[in-house]
């Protein structure tokens, strides 16, 4: 019987649901809190019960990243792995590696300091979208329609000097109806799509109030997310594609540690049951 | 159960499980279910969102 074990550090219904879907699939199920467990460089794989394989499902980022760096020392198969946590985690990361696999992706442009981020803005024109290199949910992304939110929202990250404030992370608005599409990939498959429609501004996350409503997964749909999975280094992965009027589809992001309590209200497919049958299958690899 | 902060009665559910978030109903202080032995929970102060919070 294959043993799964869950890393979280808060439950929410997702991590509820892989844990009822794994018992009912007969595996042997334990969830594993993140917040008490602790490792040391001397620690051995029989330390601990990891079992066969690991989902890390933990809400915090970097916790969750390090975690999985732990695991992966112990040679304890986890999805994702350390290397892909770290490519989705890092919205600049992300989308070098998009471009340098040929999907389609927003322009996007970088700076370093205030100084440069302002002359990227007035070279290239307003409006465009400052996103927090790390976060989620649509906290912190704000379209900078002129020079006076430019220098607001400058000046408030100067102030705020987090270190990941000082990289800026500057993408075009792309013309595209008032909604995304979120689409789920387990392993080689792309097993769900959904659209989000704005509730109001620009943002569509879920997190934010967007509606889901199912989405037809076509060859289209399928191919740019299957080239994106591989791009950041596959797993089980949430990939945020908008419709561009010129261009078409074009991938924004690819999330980690996926949330798919929206999607699983219109998926066809079983969301949980497709994701722990993959894990069992990757610890048989 | 009682809250920490207030002693308002908090219900937690039968199927909780540990690593749940349960709010008071009265203070509305958000605690997480640290341990739970059939009906009695140990209740800690829930971590705040963090900014890296997230999918």
């Amino acid at each position: 019987m294959p043993k799964v074990r869950i890393v979280f550090d808060r439950v929410r219904l997702e991590e509820k649901m892989l844990e009822q879907k794994a018992i009912e699939l007969g595996h042997d199920t334990k969830m594993i809190d993140a917040k008490t467990t602790q490792f040391t460089t001397e620690s051995k794989k029989n330390d601990y019960d990891f079992g066969d394989v690991v989902l890390e499902r933990c809400v915090s980022y970097f916790r969750g990243l390090h975690f999985t760096a732990a695991l992966e020392f112990l040679d304890i198969p986890v999805l994702n792995r350390t290397e892909v946590a770290n490519n989705c985690g890092n919205k600049m990361l992300t989308s070098l590696l998009l471009k340098k696999h040929n999907v389609p992706t927003p322009k996007t442009y970088f700076a370093f300091s205030p100084e440069t981020a302002i002359e990227t803005l007035e070279k290239v024109g307003y409006p465009l979208v400052i996103k927090p290199i790390i976060g989620s949910w649509g906290r912190g992304i704000v379209s900078l329609r002129d020079r006076e939110t430019a220098d607001a929202i400058i000046e408030v990250r100067e102030l705020n000097d987090g270190p990941l404030d000082r990289i800026y992370y500057l993408q075009e608005m792309v013309n595209r109806p008032p909604r995304d599409i979120r689409a789920i990939s387990v392993g080689d498959q792309l097993i769900a799509a959904m659209y989000r429609t704005s509730t109001g501004g620009f943002k569509t996350n879920i997190a934010l109030g967007a509606e889901p409503i199912t989405c037809e997964i076509t060859k289209d749909l399928e191919d740019i997310c299957m080239k994106a999975s591989k791009a950041v280094g596959g797993g089980i992965l949430g990939i945020d594609v908008m419709e561009d009027e010129k261009r078409g589809f074009v991938v924004h992001e690819v999330n980690n540690t996926v949330e798919f309590k929206g999607m699983a209200r219109v998926a066809k497919r079983n969301i949980p049951k497709e994701m722990i049958d993959y894990a069992v299958r990757y610890a048989k690899r | 159960m009682n809250c920490p902060e207030c002693d308002a009665i908090i219900r937690i559910p039968d199927d909780a499980s540990v690593g749940e978030i349960v709010s008071c109903p009265d203070c509305g202080a958000d605690f997480e279910i640290a341990s739970k032995n059939g009906a009695v929970c140990e209740l800690k102060h829930a971590e705040k969102v963090g900014e890296d919070w997230g999918e």
